[in-house]
């Protein structure tokens, strides 16, 4: 049955779901603009902050706000460890090799998490300050859901000025126009790189937690498809385009959630597939994206 | 000056070397080591074809798993005895594909398998392949994911998540031996022709190769859909080995072993995937006591991702291959293609 009040539940679902690939897609398609690499390693960010966050502030105890300060310093750091020890070294070789480690680096990580921490899935709780329910005739939402709304939009808002204002950001996007003439023009490329893996990683690290606090379940292997999907987003929106990461993530999130919704329930299942479905009619009907620019050709 | 190719007689003696040796080892080694044996052989053939697609043609294919799903569960479908179908729920086969009393021989059905793998293949390659860049690493990736959701779903005709038994044993390490000859020789001599060079110079320079008259989508989809075929057989090989499948076993994760093989071998090589199969499940197989021991499970993946990396770093060209002396991109970077 057709309600506007199930519709717009249903809608505010694919929103959040939406922001948290929106801020994953953010990371990933700043990674691929500058060196053409699908960053599989980007999902294990997720699973990592997940887990950080799990282990510093409900087994230790550390307020809420110093933990998430913490989680995304700590992704950051992972961020540039990444790239330091396993993608450094290959840049300039073939682009496949940087995609190859990736994939390696992602399999390290949720296989490592699986060994240490447990195969189970972990009950998350959402924090008692962001678990507040909240009624109105139309909507019922938790704190929880204006929380990941809110600090989805600010942490966009502020990428983009970065992006936009600041001499890094401008570099970051020289850069990604391209590399060689960028380090011409004395732009140290290296370190915009680097740059560009702190911050896509400390948003991943962060989403990690959102996902926890609003789905309740945190496992080994959570970050693979949430990954692979805010690719997806990056495709969908336009590839190497900020703006268009952020619309392919709204898009993804509300197609998954609506499809979800309104199809007969036996279809649920096929969840995940309606996600590539939707990745291969892009392909097929609009590859350069919603927002992207048709990639040119340079010899 | 052009490397001579070795005469189709210098092959066949392979052939008959690799017969006296599958036939040896057949009456000599115990059951255990033929079981992993014909392991080696199933994922040499899978590598093999892998390396078609992101040795040769240098696209970065992650759609293994998923055609070896298709393989696999088409040929279980077509040789499952007539007697246990009902037990099971498993549908008739419809009259195009004999009627409901039909079981099909074991080697119609997998060619068959691979096939439909083609199928799929070219159902997929045909609008990824067209752009450049590494859209087919996610699409067909996403292709993995579609396969096992419908293989955990359409459980009329898959049994859903748990999976189809008592499949019946075909696969022995004749077989098995027989279908890696086959690959390697198909794969050997596409890549010594025309077709070979075409899909070599395309993974070396695009927009030259374009030049020279090479149009790159026939040649991409092509190799994509001979590899798909391969795997699929591969995939139906391994159904009729361990007798039992279920959607889980086609993931991620076993698309990831044979990229590793591929790597440690050495991509573009042909004795480099046979190489890496061998020793990687050879390791597997040594540490298995030990993760079972010591109730570590996942070390092996872990062992895996680091070789991967490892190998990347300082041995990129694998164990087999040599290196290129190919220039280095001027400071670094990325290249247009």
């Amino acid at each position: 049955m057709f309600s506007w009040s199930y519709f717009l539940q249903q809608s505010m679902n694919g929103v959040i779901l939406g922001c948290i690939y929106a801020l994953l897609a953010l990371g990933m398609t700043v990674v691929y603009g500058i060196l053409r690499l699908i960053n599989f390693a980007h999902g294990a960010l997720i699973t990592i902050g997940a887990f950080f966050v799990y282990f510093i502030f409900f087994r230790a105890g550390i307020n809420l706000a110093a933990s998430l300060f913490l989680v995304l310093g700590f992704g950051g750091l992972m961020g540039l460890l990444l790239d330091a020890v396993a993608y450094r070294k290959l840049r300039g070789g073939p682009e496949v090799a940087l995609l190859i480690t990736s994939l390696g680096f992602y399999t390290f990580v949720e296989n490592f998490m699986k060994m240490v921490v447990s195969p189970q899935p972990y009950a998350f709780k959402t924090p008692a300050s962001l678990a507040v329910m909240y009624r109105t005739p139309l909507l019922t939402f938790r704190s929880i859901d204006i929380f990941i709304i809110v600090s989805s939009l600010l942490i966009m808002l502020a990428f983009n000025l970065f992006v936009k204002r600041t001499r890094m950001g401008i570099a970051m996007r020289a850069t990604a126009e391209n590399l060689e003439v960028a380090r011409f023009m004395g732009i140290e490329v290296n370190r915009v790189i680097s740059l560009a893996f702190v911050l896509g990683s400390a948003i991943a690290a962060f989403t990690g937690f959102l996902w926890g606090a609003k789905y309740g379940q945190i496992s080994y292997d959570m970050g693979f498809l949430t990954g692979v999907k805010a690719f997806v987003a990056v495709v969908v929106g336009g590839v190497g385009s900020i703006p268009g990461a952020m619309v392919g993530g709204f898009v993804l999130g509300l197609a998954e959630i609506l499809s979800t919704a309104f199809l007969p329930t036996r279809f649920a299942e096929y969840r995940d597939g309606i996600v590539f479905g939707i990745l291969i009619l892009v392909l097929l009907l609009r590859p350069a994206g919603l927002m992207g620019v048709k990639e040119e050709v340079r010899v | 000056m052009r490397k001579r190719i070795p005469t189709e007689w210098y092959f066949l003696l392979w052939g008959v070397l690799l017969f006296l040796g599958v036939f040896l080892a057949n009456q000599f080694l115990n059951r255990y080591l033929l079981y992993i044996l014909v392991l080696m052989g199933i994922y040499s053939i899978a590598t093999v074809s892998l390396n078609l697609t992101n040795g040769y043609a240098g696209l970065f294919s992650l759609g293994h798993a998923a055609f070896m799903a298709i393989g696999a569960y088409t040929s279980t479908l077509l040789t499952f005895p007539l007697s246990l179908r009902e037990a099971y729920e498993l549908p008739m086969l419809p009259t195009f594909l004999g009627g409901p009393d039909a079981v099909w021989p074991f080697f119609p059905a997998l060619c068959m398998g691979g096939l439909l793998a083609s199928l799929a293949a070219l159902l997929i390659g045909a609008p990824v392949l067209r752009l450049r860049g590494h859209y087919l690493s996610v699409a067909s990736l996403g292709f993995v994911v579609i396969i096992t959701t419908f293989a955990k779903t359409m459980k009329s005709i898959t049994r859903g998540p748990m999976g189809i038994s008592a499949i019946p044993s075909y696969t022995n390490i004749y077989w098995t031996y027989l279908w890696l000859f086959i690959t390697v020789y198909v794969v050997w001599r596409l890549v010594n022709s025309r077709f070979g060079r075409a899909i070599m110079a395309l993974r070396e320079d695009e927009t030259a190769a374009q030049v020279l008259g090479i149009y790159p989508m026939k040649y991409k989809l092509f190799s994509f859909v001979v590899g798909a075929f391969f795997a699929g057989v591969a995939g139906g090989l391994y159904a009729h080995f361990t007798k039992a499948i279920r959607p889980f076993e086609f993931s991620f994760f076993l698309t990831f072993q044979i990229v590793v093989m591929l790597i440690l071998g050495g991509m573009g090589t042909i004795g480099g995937p046979i190489v890496g199969a061998v020793s990687l499940l050879a390791l597997r197989y040594a540490l298995k006591p030990l993760e079972e021991h010591f109730k570590i499970y996942g070390l092996i993946e872990i062992i895996y991702a680091v070789l991967l990396i490892v190998v990347m770093l300082f041995k990129p060209e694998g164990l087999v291959g040599r290196r290129k002396d190919t220039r280095r991109v001027l400071l670094g970077g990325k290249s247009h293609g």
